[in-house]
């Protein structure tokens, strides 16, 4: 295996029933790489994560996630990612610090690392009055800058994010994505997925999800030139619109 | 006629001594016939502020009127007056489709046949699944069977709470043409989006940050407003790029925006900038654009 990639699938294939969800797809991503996970709703997105999270056994085709095999590493898969998503990412009712230690304490981190890091993350983030706060009396740009340092506090090889801007104001959004670009050059692989075209922007490379299959791959330049079109909005456009699928 | 009025509307949360403040005094009117985009991020005050209007919330301060009715006196009128579709899926998963709307049907003593013009074009669309339970439907099935339900009983004021947030590209643009036909029907629409390119396709739009009102305008007012030169700039390494363009000066603010890296200039414009990025020696794109809706909500939330 080449060790540069991070992820590779190769026909990789989910089937529920006689439904395809995910339908032969295959793809790299490369160590430190911003890979942008588009599709509409219901293209089979969220089936393709949790394969490649280890959360769900794949139907057929071959897939490796930090160089571990999705069929029989799973559990190593797990302690090598981290993940977030827009829907749940932090527990309300604890405070920042309880959080930090929450998620630390289940991916084994030592009780002085965990002491350390918590210092040094509340001081990146400007929180360092908020530590003892609940998570629920947090405004949402802060809960996802947060839960974005949690998911990759135990420094995993590639984070899973899952719609992580959702709703977020715009200049919040745009330090959201200044943590992603930190993240990338500290070596992470970050693995998005958006509902906001011009993040589709931000990602060294995007594939683009229609019904089951990968329709695309390239960097944002490259699609735009070979869709012609102006924008990311346009291209995924062209493309989302032929889907014959009825979305989730 | 007015619409909807809102004066000076306050709400908290919590108790006396420690509370939320989720909207800080907000005014607004709308007209009959219009379609008015409430804008601004999760966290703004724009679910409080549609309960509050369709009589289901009571505020701490201020007054509003619905289709001329108090949301407090008169709140058993509104209620057969107005239609609401929350942000969240509440229909009843276990009926199906047709039972579903036969169901608000009855609850507004009327019935599907007698409205089916006014929901027709939607409802039309899943109509082959009439017989399927709600709950088994597609996400964009199930905001075509809510917006049927919050339509059958002919409502004169309809409130639309993020109707398309989580909902794809594709979609969006379809629910945003089904609005534009509800339009057409002479129906007053408020709708809620954490999505500023959606403010294009309103006639009017309040942006909202922490329950309070930054501005309100037609999208073309509102970039008109907007009243400083914005210049996008693009090059090989972005990153590298937006360092150099804060730290030019005269550059009042800069940002990624898509391909391009947008800055604000405080003075000066595509001259000046361009100098000053031309001393690094590398290459890059400079072109002067206007503004759109997420530029000015930015702008305004940094004054």
């Amino acid at each position: 295996m080449n060790k540069d990639k991070v992820i590779t699938a190769e026909a990789l294939t989910k089937r529920f029933g006689s439904f395809t969800a995910v339908n032969g797809i295959s793809f790299d991503v490369h160590k430190g790489e911003i890979f942008g996970f588009l599709g509409a709703n219901g293209a089979g997105k969220t089936t393709a994560m949790r394969m490649l999270s280890g959360l769900s056994m794949p139907t057929s085709g071959k897939a490796t996630v930090a160089g571990y095999d999705v069929y029989k590493e799973n559990e190593k898969i797990k302690q090598n990612i981290g993940y977030m998503s827009q829907k749940f990412s932090l527990y309300e009712d604890l405070t920042v610090k309880e959080n930090i230690r929450f998620y630390a304490g289940i991916y084994g981190m030592t009780n002085q690392f965990i002491k350390e890091k918590t210092g040094f993350i509340l001081q990146h983030l400007h929180m360092e009055k908020e530590g003892d706060k609940l998570v629920r009396s947090l405004p949402l740009g802060w809960k996802q800058k947060l839960a974005f340092s949690v998911a990759i506090f135990h420094d995993p090889q590639i984070v899973f994010l899952d719609e992580p801007t959702g709703g977020v104001d715009p200049v919040t959004r745009r330090e959201f994505w200044n943590m992603i670009y930190q993240a990338a050059e500290n070596g992470i692989t970050v693995f998005v997925t958006t509902h906001y075209m011009d993040e589709a922007e931000y990602c060294h490379r995007v594939s683009i999800m229609v019904d089951g299959r990968i329709d695309a791959l390239d960097t944002p330049k490259e699609l735009k030139r070979t869709f012609n079109a102006s924008s990311m909005d346009e291209v995924f456009l062209k493309l989302a619109r032929k889907a014959t699928r009825v979305a989730d | 006629m007015r619409s909807v009025t809102v004066n000076n509307i306050i709400k908290r949360y919590g108790t006396k001594k420690s509370f939320t403040t989720a909207l800080e005094g907000v005014s607004f009117e709308v007209d009959k016939g219009e379609l008015f985009g409430i804008i601004g991020p999760d966290g703004a005050g724009k679910t409080s502020l549609f309960r509050i209007l369709t009589t289901l919330l009571l505020a701490d301060g201020g007054s509003a009127t619905v289709d001329g009715l108090d949301v407090v006196k008169n709140y058993k009128d509104i209620r057969e007056r107005v239609g609401y579709m929350p942000g969240r899926f509440s229909l009843y998963q276990d009926l199906t489709v047709q039972e579903n709307l036969d169901f608000f049907a009855t609850v507004f003593n009327t019935s599907i046949e007698e409205n089916y013009d006014l929901v027709k074009d939607i409802y039309s669309q899943i109509e082959p699944f009439k017989d399927r339970k709600a709950g088994k439907l597609s996400g964009g099935m199930k905001q075509k069977l809510a917006l049927s339900c919050a339509l059958i009983h002919r409502p004169s004021v309809l409130f639309l709470d993020e109707p398309t947030t989580g909902v794809d590209a594709v979609s969006r643009k379809e629910f945003w043409e089904m609005l534009k036909k509800l339009k057409e029907q002479g129906i007053t629409i408020l709708v809620s989006t954490p999505y500023m390119d959606e403010a294009g396709l309103c006639d009017r739009v309040a942006l909202i940050q922490s329950g309070k009102i930054m501005t309100i305008n037609t999208p073309e007012g509102i970039v008109n407003a907007f009243g400083k030169k914005l210049l996008a700039v693009k090059s090989d390494n972005m990153l590298q790029l937006l360092n150099k363009i804060k730290a030019c000066p005269g550059v009042a603010d800069a940002y990624p925006f898509g391909e391009y890296h947008h800055a604000v200039m405080e003075n000066g414009g595509t001259k000046e900038l361009s100098a000053y990025l031309e001393r690094s020696g590398k290459a890059f794109e400079l072109k002067e654009v206007t503004p759109d809706i997420e530029d000015c909500f930015m702008a305004l939330m940094k004054n």
